[in-house]
């Protein structure tokens, strides 16, 4: 069991997390493919942000392994510093850096990391700024922008590192209503270039029209997994069937 | 009264402002700034990961804040050897009697003791700020930092740090206003500060209240302007967000 298989880019193997007395993770196995999108819908403290967190480790598990790229990053001495720039995260509350411009949120990491030169990152930058409608704010800071506005900014700032892998953690779960589209079809477009994407998600209709494969979490293990159309037109877990009569009919 | 407090006033003003405030507000710099050196050393070292560098600053912090500084005063005013005090501080002597000849070593050893007693005392209260302000930054600022694959150094140098400064920097301000008051408990020791000079004008003047009077005005201008002005700068910081 402690061998990576080659063909996933990120292999959880048996985790295990608790927050004091409460066993969140209870043995996750799973693994996700290159180019693959990967929704995780589930009731709240059913561990679906939990096991995200652990993919990069800003979870530490209790038990179990995480190989990122045939690499067991889990295992001590291994510098989890590299491999996280490797692996985007976009959060819920967006954590934009206030202190820097919006610029200088994009360019921070490359440079200092050493991925890039000054003229490189804001090259970058720009073009990414573009891609995302926010060009015309790249001086602003970001306590100017909108809630959407900083989640696009905060997608950018995690493509700038240029991941092989981009985490979402409820990416529009803080956001007003008006805003959740925005966001949504930056995500939309980076799928479709082919991203490897795993998205703890509410957007039941977003999961079903972007996702390759959807995991149902509940009770600190994964459920039940399948297409989106398994999942969410064929469930057979009742735990799945449940979860979905109430979030649909909302 | 007032008449008198005027005429006290005329007389020994530039005692007063002159050497009372100026020492005063020295040491009260000497302290703040010191203290700041020294409390940032033991906020970092009460969130350090190794666990007997927390119990050190821990203990440090504690018992600071749980004995009364006037007993700290005495403390360091009669347990630092003088000439351990002229081994490590006697080239600033050498450079104060450049400017005046007349500087006595006694007054300059007795200042020395006091200036480290109430930087000992301020630093445990300036660490409590530091770490407060490092601590009010929001955990999702290092949990964005740290995803990008910046280490815990550069997380808390081009992050969290620049973040803390605007919580950090007016709650010195405010330390600073403490510090100008509680520096009138080193007037004990008769070290030529505002409180000091209290007790000259009254041994001279053969008034108790007048001085006292006078010298309580000094103080609340004093704390008052500076705590306004910081409440402004606060303001700017904050707006700069």
């Amino acid at each position: 069991m402690n061998e990576a298989n080659s063909k996933y880019m990120i292999q959880a193997v048996d985790l295990h997390k608790s927050f004091g007395d409460l066993h969140v993770l209870k043995g996750v196995n799973e693994g996700i493919l290159p180019n693959e999108v990967v929704s995780i819908i589930g009731p709240s403290g059913g561990g679906k942000s939990t096991f995200l967190r652990c993919l990069n480790l800003l979870e530490t598990p209790e038990k179990g392994h995480i190989f990122f790229e045939g690499v067991d990053i889990t295992s001590k001495g291994v510098n989890v510093n590299i491999h996280r720039q490797k692996m985007g995260m976009v959060f819920q509350l967006f954590n934009v850096f206030p202190h820097l411009s919006v610029e200088k949120n994009v360019t921070l990491a490359p440079v200092l990391l050493k991925k890039k030169t000054e003229k490189e990152a804001k090259e970058a930058a720009a073009a990414l700024l573009q891609r995302v409608g926010l060009f015309d704010k790249l001086n602003e800071s970001p306590s100017r922008l909108s809630g959407g506005q900083k989640q696009r900014l905060a997608i950018v700032r995690a493509l700038a590192m240029e991941p092989d892998v981009m985490l979402f953690d409820e990416p529009t779960s803080a956001l007003d209503p008006e805003m959740v589209g925005e966001v949504l079809d930056v995500i939309r477009e980076l799928v479709s270039g082919g991203m490897t994407t795993v998205i703890v998600t509410h957007e039941m209709g977003f999961a079903k029209e972007v996702s390759n494969r959807v995991l149902f979490m509940d009770g600190g293990i994964i459920a039940e997994e399948g297409t989106p159309d398994e999942i969410f037109s064929h469930p057979k877990n009742p735990r799945t069937r449940d979860f979905l009569s109430k979030v649909l009919t909302t | 009264m007032l008449g008198r407090i005027v005429v006290v006033f005329n007389g020994y003003w530039s005692l007063y402002l002159g050497q009372g405030l100026g020492i005063t507000l020295g040491l009260s710099a000497i302290t703040v700034l010191f203290g700041a050196v020294f409390g940032s050393l033991l906020a970092f070292m009460k969130m350090s990961k190794i666990p007997p560098l927390r119990w050190i600053a821990t203990a440090y912090i504690e018992v600071i804040r749980g004995t009364p500084m006037l007993i700290q005063l005495f403390f360091f005013y009669f347990i630092l050897p003088n000439d351990m005090i002229m081994a490590v501080f006697g080239w600033i002597y050498r450079i104060i009697l450049l400017f005046n000849a007349e500087a006595v070593k006694a007054d300059f050893i007795k200042f020395i003791c006091i200036a480290i007693a109430l930087v000992v005392n301020s630093s445990a209260y300036v660490s409590e700020v530091i770490r407060s302000g490092i601590q009010a930054v929001d955990r999702g600022q290092t949990e964005a930092s740290r995803s990008l694959g910046l280490n815990g150094v550069q997380t808390m140098t081009k992050i969290i740090l620049p973040q803390a400064v605007k919580n950090i920097l007016p709650a010195l301000g405010n330390e600073f206003v403490t510090v100008i008051k509680e520096t009138s408990l080193a007037s004990t020791f008769f070290i030529g500060d505002l409180m000091s000079v209290y007790n000259v004008v009254r041994g001279k003047t053969y008034l108790v209240i007048e001085p006292l009077l006078i010298t309580a005005a000094i103080y609340f201008v004093v704390t008052f302007i500076l705590s306004k002005l910081i409440a402004a700068w606060e303001r700017r910081l904050k707006r700069g967000e």
